[in-house]
């Protein structure tokens, strides 16, 4: 595509970022400022807080977020296959042929494979 | 160049300014007056100007005023940077995402007032869709993995620790159904073969036996499901299950937590507009072709703009719906555990996504495409 | 050489994974504090969580400690009643009734209080146990998000708060049961409206019953959490709704009954598992009893006094305080100096809507008394939460904590 189809894109970023950065300012200005020690302490239901929230947390969290990269990118590989599926189902000649087909089942069933070893190593989720 | 700017700050003006915000901004109203119908009482109906009422609808204005006026603090020992752009990560890519959804036909200016050929279209005319390109949804799916930025870093940077765990759960949550989201609606390209939102609403047509609910069924309960759950909204609203964690947004005041509230809204509309769009026919009505009405033998020919303007209300109504029927869900579900969320997404909804993706492909296949 | 490790499926866990690997996990001590919003009525918990799991719960009372038994000691015996409302304060008139039957007890006119009255008392602790329990399950179903069934729920709750109010004059603070009976008679209409209200709160109870009971969410929050077994709740103390779900079989009002339970028909729910959702059911269908209890009652109430005729404990008319120097002098020495109850202990238990309720009162003779403690039921199920809870997700704290139905008035007087 021409650069120039990517100016109404372009137009949207830029609307919507100062729309809402204008939200903000807005915010900053017109609320007052009257900042005492006990507002700026930490919400931790009506008592002191105990503990640091920038310790460690859990790995659990980050094993998702790594099962979330895997998926993404094969939907990733999924995507252009989608589309180009009706060209990638003709033979030359042009008959219908199962080619597209079996190459993707291939690919869905290796990561098949991949979600029941995670689903039996008991890696999803919170257990 | 210039035109082409303006035409599409002005489309962008129409929808946001004109349609969204001010559907959002008066979900917001139309929550508590649902959920206060349904729930036998009254709900807000007080907010006035002067003696102007409308059942409660001035809530909204009440509402902006209330938190541009509230004190905007930051705790001491957050991280200023983050804590501040948070809130602009999670509203702005809602914004944006609008650019692709065609919410009109193409307006040919020079025929307005004729009757279009039902055959061939004139060519030119401006699309009601702000940005047209061939990766459409693409440009969806990646603006909205940002949104999961604003409300993780929301949580860290409060330096909180009940804002830590609803980060997190925000994030694991969103993880999860991006990734469903994105697998669940490839039936519906397959069956269009093509990305870009505005073709799929031409391939649809006006006939509701094309629309993407006859063909693709279970893939709309599975995204509609996985949408729900990237706008966090109930039975998925873990990370602001307000008895639970009390929200990654604990920390903000007036107008930070009003940016959270309306992004949500705001993504309530535009779930409504996805659905309209991919599985409803967009802006189609049934029977409504472009030059007139046709039933079965009886025709009724209409000039160009009063399609055009009728098919514009046809979306407006069907994104309406669509609202209605989620702020009704929320109202009737309990929420989830966030295991049981995270099992949903990852065991039954990914696996039924390929299956549906796959299955789908087979059959086109069979039928000969 | 150490075996060969092959990953078969499911050979190992993922603990032993992170066991065997040594990868350090920082557990995080959160403070669930007083104001929270799941925590009904103040109560701390220092939770220490490993990710989401809780590994140990710490928690601490006293946030609504108002010293009820030093001021009871200060207070004479009818001064007490207005105390005992504030107890249990979602079910007030179970307490004003669980102490005066203590006091009848130990003056020993327990069997002597007008029919009358014990059918007023057992009707208004019934609307009350209701009351109890319509707020638990609709607090509980919006802590899960259920919002709807918390709004209906209530509804039900302010026709029986209206009722009670046309009785006592408060919706809250009743201080309606006297020591000898009840102060003053029932409306003269309130048969007709408590019965056509009681068609309305069953028609309720199954809306919102219909609304959540059998939903897969609702019954996967609720199912198989929070278990405990039935032998762990008889030692950790348990009584009511929470012990008749783990499967004991064990109601005060039925197993030593007192004022006229023993005439009213009625069932016992039992659960079998000991989890939230048997918490759930029992309460439900305790509800029902209740109503079916209140049918009855209203049916079999006679008229008659409502007082025991007995200066030395009840008030005189006001005709005979005005006309009578006998009248003139119960009455002044009722007021300054209290019942004089003579010198004894009593343990007297009823069925609160929490379990079982229990006064013990040590009279010296005076008209106050030297100790008056309340054996509250959530006390004991409070103190097992801990076990309740270890190892379970923070999720599942929330559902737990509502269907004990905790209520701080009491525990903490």
């Amino acid at each position: 595509m021409q650069l120039a189809a990517y100016i109404p894109a372009g137009v949207v970023f830029l609307l919507s970022l100062g729309f809402v950065g204008l939200l903000m300012c807005a915010a900053i200005f017109l609320g007052p400022k009257k900042l005492t020690a006990e507002k700026l302490t930490s919400f931790e239901c009506g008592s002191e807080p105990i503990g640091s929230p920038r310790a460690r947390f859990s790995v659990k969290f980050y094993q998702v977020a790594i099962l979330f990269l895997i998926f993404d990118v094969e939907s990733a590989f999924m995507y252009p296959w989608v589309v180009n599926f009706r060209e990638l189902s003709y033979t030359p000649a042009g008959a219908v042929s199962w080619f597209g087909f079996t190459e993707m089942a291939l690919f869905v069933g290796m990561l098949v494979v991949a979600l029941t070893y995670v689903w039996r190593k008991k890696a999803i989720g919170w257990d | 160049m210039l035109m082409i700017f303006l035409l599409g700050a002005l489309k962008w003006l129409g929808l946001i300014m004109v349609f969204v915000m001010p559907v959002a901004s008066l979900l917001t109203w139309a929550e508590r007056r649902q959920s206060a119908m349904m729930q036998d009482r009254l709900g807000p109906n007080r907010a006035n100007i002067g003696s102007v009422r409308i059942w409660g609808i001035l809530h909204f204005v009440a509402d902006a005023v209330k938190m541009l006026f509230k004190e905007d603090f930051v705790p001491a020992k957050a991280h200023k940077t983050l804590f501040r752009l948070a809130p602009v990560l999670a509203f702005a890519p809602v914004l944006i995402a609008f650019a692709i959804i065609p919410f009109g036909p193409t307006i040919h200016v020079d025929h307005l007032f004729k009757v279009l050929d039902p055959y061939s279209a004139p060519s030119g005319g401006e699309r009601l869709q702000i940005f047209t390109a061939e990766f459409g949804m693409l440009f969806y799916f990646a603006i909205a993995s940002i949104a999961n930025y604003g409300t993780t870093l929301a949580g860290w940077a409060s330096y909180n620790k009940w804002a830590l765990l609803g980060g997190l759960r925000a994030s694991s949550q969103m993880m999860a159904y991006e990734v469903t989201m994105g697998l669940a609606v490839l039936g519906m390209f397959l069956v269009t073969g093509t990305l870009e939102p505005g073709a799929m609403v031409d391939w649809q047509g006006p006939n509701p036996l094309h629309w993407g609910i006859t063909v693709q069924p279970l893939a709309f309960l599975l995204f509609f499901t996985a949408a729900i759950a990237e706008t966090k909204r109930a039975p998925f609203d873990i990370p602001e299950g307000e008895p639970e964690v009390i929200g990654y947004f604990l920390e903000y005041s007036g107008l930070g937590f009003g940016t959270f509230f309306l992004a949500e809204f705001v993504e309530i509309v535009f779930v409504g507009a996805l659905m309209t769009t991919v599985f409803f026919g967009g802006y189609h009505i049934p029977g409504l072709y472009q030059n007139g009405f046709y039933f079965g033998d009886w025709f009724f020919e209409l000039p160009h703009v009063v399609v055009a303007v009728l098919q514009v209300h046809a979306f407006i109504f069907k994104v309406i719906f669509f609202c209605w029927f989620q702020l009704l869900i929320r109202w009737t579900l309990p929420r989830f555990r966030p295991d049981q969320l995270i099992h949903l997404g990852w065991k039954k909804i990914l696996p039924m996504s390929l299956a549906n993706v796959m299955i789908t492909a087979a059959v086109l296949l069979w039928l000969g495409l | 050489m150490g075996e060969r490790r092959t990953f078969v499926f499911g050979q190992k866990t993922a603990e032993e994974l992170e066991a065997e690997a040594g990868l350090p996990t920082e557990p995080m001590r959160v403070n669930m504090g007083p104001s929270h919003p799941a925590m009904h009525g103040t109560v701390r918990m220092v939770l220490t969580l490993d990710g989401e799991r809780i590994r140990e719960s710490d928690i601490e009372l006293g946030f609504i400690h108002r010293c009820f038994e030093k001021e009871a000691e200060y207070a004479t015996y009818t001064q007490i009643f207005p105390y005992t409302d504030r107890l249990n304060y979602v079910s007030p008139m179970l307490n004003n009734v669980g102490f005066a039957l203590a006091v009848e007890r130990l003056l020993g006119i327990d069997k002597e209080i007008p029919e009358r009255a014990q059918y007023i008392r057992v009707i208004v602790g019934e609307m009350a146990r209701i009351a109890d329990h319509l707020t638990c399950l609709g607090a509980s179903a919006m802590e899960l998000g259920a919002f709807t069934p918390f709004l209906w729920f209530l509804k039900a709750r302010e026709w029986l708060y209206t009722l009670l109010e046309e009785v006592s004059g408060a919706r809250l603070t009743h201080s309606y049961v006297r020591v000898g009976g009840v102060v003053a008679d029932l409306p003269t209409d309130f048969s007709e409206k408590l019965g056509a209200r009681l068609i309305d709160i069953a028609r309720v109870l199954n809306e919102g019953e219909g609304l959540i009971k059998d939903l897969r969410i609702f019954r996967d929050r609720m199912e198989g959490v929070g278990v405990l077994s039935a032998a762990d709740a008889i030692a950790y103390g348990w009584s009511g709704p929470c012990l008749r779900s783990t499967g004991v079989d064990y109601d005060v009002r039925k197993d030593h009954p007192y004022l006229v339970y023993d005439r009213l028909e009625f069932d016992v729910p039992v659960g079998t598992r000991g989890d939230n959702y048997d918490r759930f059911l029992v309460r439900m269908y305790e509800m029902r009893q209740s109503l079916r209890i209140l049918r009855q009652a209203l049916d079999q109430i006679p008229p008659g006094p409502i007082l025991v005729p007995d200066y030395a404990v009840t008030l005189p008319p006001k005709a005979e305080v005005y006309n009578s120097i006998e009248g003139m002098i119960a009455h002044f020495k009722l007021i300054m100096d209290g019942i004089r109850v003579p010198p004894g202990e009593v343990y007297s238990t009823t069925e609160a809507a929490n379990g079982e309720l229990g006064f013990y009162i040590v009279a010296d003779g005076t008209g106050r008394p030297y100790k008056c403690h309340v054996r509250a039921p959530s006390f004991a199920i409070l103190t097992s939460l801990t076990k309740q809870i270890d190892g379970a997700l923070l999720s599942d704290l929330i559902p737990t904590f509502g269907m004990v139905n905790y209520i701080a008035g009491e525990t903490e007087r």
